[in-house]
């Protein structure tokens, strides 16, 4: 019986310089399939190649001998000594690479734990493997597995749903104060990293236009291009928090910019449409009493990393419960695994055949009871002999196919068309 | 067949607020999407309920206590599975299904029996009338529904409370613009409601208005609430006023519809009360 191996390393067992030469890349994926297929133990193979980890899974008819396969296949690939990066490698086996690739696709290895992006990167993994007919009935049944516990993952648990940096958290708050983002106007006064990364993700969002100023024209302009947006003169921004709905503040003023009084006229002027401060400035450009007006909301630095400290601990929360998730889900495929196992099929499938005979002879026998001795065991010895005739095409093909790529699945069918699982 | 539609219904609509509620209290997205499904079979179980009720009856089941509370129900229900065919928004489902779930209750503990409608009262204004105003009001618990839950998100936002609950709630955004639509469908159908009241008042009692208690008060939800409109469409009020104005003028439907009926003493007051 084949058994699923992984040989890989990752973020947290190999520096960035090892990652770079291990790495697949990925226009070249089917060709690296290709020579993984022609391993010797190879049946089935599967390469996850990103910045954070690099995965071979393979199906192989020998674990042992794949293992070292699959690391001189890495060394040879990469024209690397084994010696070099064989330290950083993991090694997995039959359930341990089942609960691993759970784990991987719930983005539970993540290096930003719930991190989305994973998913994605396996499921391309996976096509390009499909297409280019490097995986079988073993992986192709793992993968889809895998890919339904990871989205049961995400609906079950909030693992992926809290914005963890600053300034997503940012965005999430715009979103929770206009319900969508598009068509709205953001303002940036002053410059800034954090500045610039808010307004990049707002604009992701769906964010419409964008207005920039800065006591420095000249950088006022720079941004405004940079964001295809509006450079304003510093000294009428006020003006402009009429047409914005989202102002981005991190100048370098020692005083507040913007003051309560300030902003209860301009909200008045707005007909209260909503306005969200995000002052990102220390020390803070806006006066704190902004908040306590109707339709105005201001987050300062400290209340956006306070959300994002708060995020991060939930995620770890989830992921225990995403843990969980994933132990029942390695138990049930495992089961299902095991079940594909070629012998006890061909036990229970002759116990079964010859029960119904058993019991058909019974009736029959019963219903004729002039009949001689004889008879009887002729009728008996008939029946024994079609039985045989008909499980002989099956269990020789089950028997034959054991050691192929498609053998568990015959396996499979034979259980199904027999009904062996229903007792 | 009417008791029995009638406990069924009870049944999903229960189920359902039982569902919304482990959905916001447990965040389990899942009950949010049964019990949007336990209301919609609560829904058309309870449209058989009136119609069995109205064949028995003869006339629109909304003359005693017990038909006007369940028929309030229905026509929350109804009101709430059309807002959430528009918007996504669970969480107004936990408060609407609570109260479509109470007053179905309480419709349940009151005599059920059939009353002759007095011959001055029959008249095809009176499905009309009650329809208009059922309607109307049923939109108002909603905005009531949204309101409450836009102060809560408000507050969340406000002091940076922004998690598990927050996440759960919909947006200030949309929440407002739930309020909006609310008013401007709901006050036209009150309105509507209140004419066609009038109207009939008059071929019933021979007058228009006669400034009994149920008339008086349906004028003082209609000013509340045409307050709110012209203060959101003329000065722009909008978000946590509008939230606390829709709050108490669904506070004045209530007492329109029931207080009035429970206090004090008029032409409106459906026979026996709590029996």
């Amino acid at each position: 019986m084949r058994e699923v191996i992984l040989v890989g390393l990752n973020h947290r067992t190999a520096p960035l310089e090892i990652r770079e030469k291990v790495s697949f890349h990925e226009g070249d994926l089917d060709r690296y399939l290709k020579a993984l297929q022609d391993l010797p133990s190879v049946v089935e193979g599967l390469i996850l190649s990103t910045c954070n980890r690099v995965e071979v899974y393979a199906a192989t008819r020998d674990s042992e001998r794949g293992v070292d396969e699959i690391k001189s296949f890495l060394a040879h690939q990469h024209h690397l000594p084994l010696s070099e990066f064989e330290d950083t490698l993991y090694i997995f086996q039959g359930e341990e690479v089942v609960r691993h690739i759970f784990r991987v696709a719930s983005s539970l290895d993540s290096m930003v734990v719930g991190e989305p992006q994973i998913l994605g990167q396996l499921k391309s993994a996976y096509r390009v493997a499909h297409a280019t007919r490097a995986t079988g009935t073993l992986l192709n049944r793992l993968l889809h597995r895998t890919f339904s516990v990871a989205k049961r993952v995400r609906t079950e648990t909030r693992i992926g749903n809290r914005a963890v940096s600053v300034s997503f958290v940012a965005v999430e708050l715009a979103k929770k104060i206009f319900g969508h983002l598009e068509g709205r106007d953001v303002l940036i006064i002053g410059a800034g990293e954090m500045c610039e990364l808010a307004a990049q993700h707002l604009r992701r969002g769906g964010t419409n236009r964008v207005l920039v100023t800065n006591r420095t024209w000249e950088r006022a302009m720079e941004l405004a291009e940079r964001f295809h947006g509006e450079a304003i003169p510093f000294t009428e921004f006020t003006n402009s928090l009429l047409r914005v709905d989202i102002v981005i503040s991190s100048t370098g003023s020692p005083d507040y910019i913007l003051r309560k009084e300030d902003i209860s006229k301009i909200i008045k002027e707005r007909r209260n449409r909503p306005l969200f401060f995000i002052d990102i400035a220390v020390p803070r450009d806006i006066d704190p009493q902004v908040n306590s007006i109707d339709n105005v909301y201001l987050y300062d630095i400290d209340d956006l990393q306070e959300v994002a400290e708060a995020n991060i601990k939930d995620r770890q929360q989830e992921a225990q419960r995403a843990e969980e998730i994933v132990a029942t889900e390695v138990t049930k495929f495992c089961r299902w695994y095991q079940s594909l196992d070629v012998v006890p099929t061909i036990v229970s499938l002759r116990e079964k055949l010859e029960e119904i005979r058993k019991k058909e002879l019974e009736r029959t026998l019963s219903s004729l009871p002039r009949l001689s001795e004889k008879e009887r065991k002729a009728l008996d010895a008939l029946t024994a002999a079609i039985v045989k005739k008909i499980l002989h095409g099956p269990v020789t093909l089950l028997k034959e196919t054991s050691q192929d790529s498609e053998g568990d699945l015959y396996v499979d069918v034979v259980k199904k068309l027999f009904r062996l699982d229903e007792e | 067949m009417n008791v029995f539609f009638f406990k069924i219904t009870l049944a999903f609509y229960l189920g359902g607020t039982v569902a919304y509620l482990i959905y916001i209290l447990f965040s389990y997205k899942r009950a949010a999407w049964v019990g949007k499904f336990l209301l919609g079979f609560g829904f058309i179980s309870h449209c058989l309920v009136l119609t069995f009720r109205y064949i028995e009856a003869g006339h629109p089941p909304v003359v005693n206590l017990h038909e006007s509370l369940s028929f309030f129900a229905w026509a929350i229900v109804g009101a709430f599975l059309l807002l959430h065919h528009r918007y996504r928004v669970d969480v107004v489902g936990t408060f609407a299904s609570s109260l479509a779930t109470l007053l179905v209750i309480w419709a349940a503990a009151l005599p059920k029996d059939v009353i002759p409608l007095p011959p001055s009262l029959q008249s095809y204004w009176l499905p009309i009338h009650a329809t208009f105003a059922f309607a109307g009001n049923a939109i108002f618990a909603l905005a009531f529904c949204a309101g409450v839950v836009y102060l809560i998100q408000e507050r969340l936002v406000k002091s940076k409370r922004v998690g598990n609950l927050s996440q759960r709630l919909p947006s200030l955004g949309i929440l407002d613009e739930i309020n909006y639509r609310s008013l401007t469908i709901g006050f036209p159908l009150l309105t509507v409601g209140i004419v066609t009241g009038a109207v009939w008042a008059q071929y019933a009692w021979g007058s228009y208005w006669s400034w009994d208690p149920k008339e008086t008060w349906s004028l003082i939800t209609w000013l509340l609430y045409a307050a709110l409109l012209h203060q959101r469409l003329a000065v722009g009020w909008r978000g946590k006023k509008a939230a606390i104005m829709s709050i108490v003028g669904f506070g004045a439907v209530l007492f329109t519809f029931l207080g009035v009926n429970l206090l004090l003493k008029g032409l409106h007051s459906y026979a026996e009360w709590f029996r």
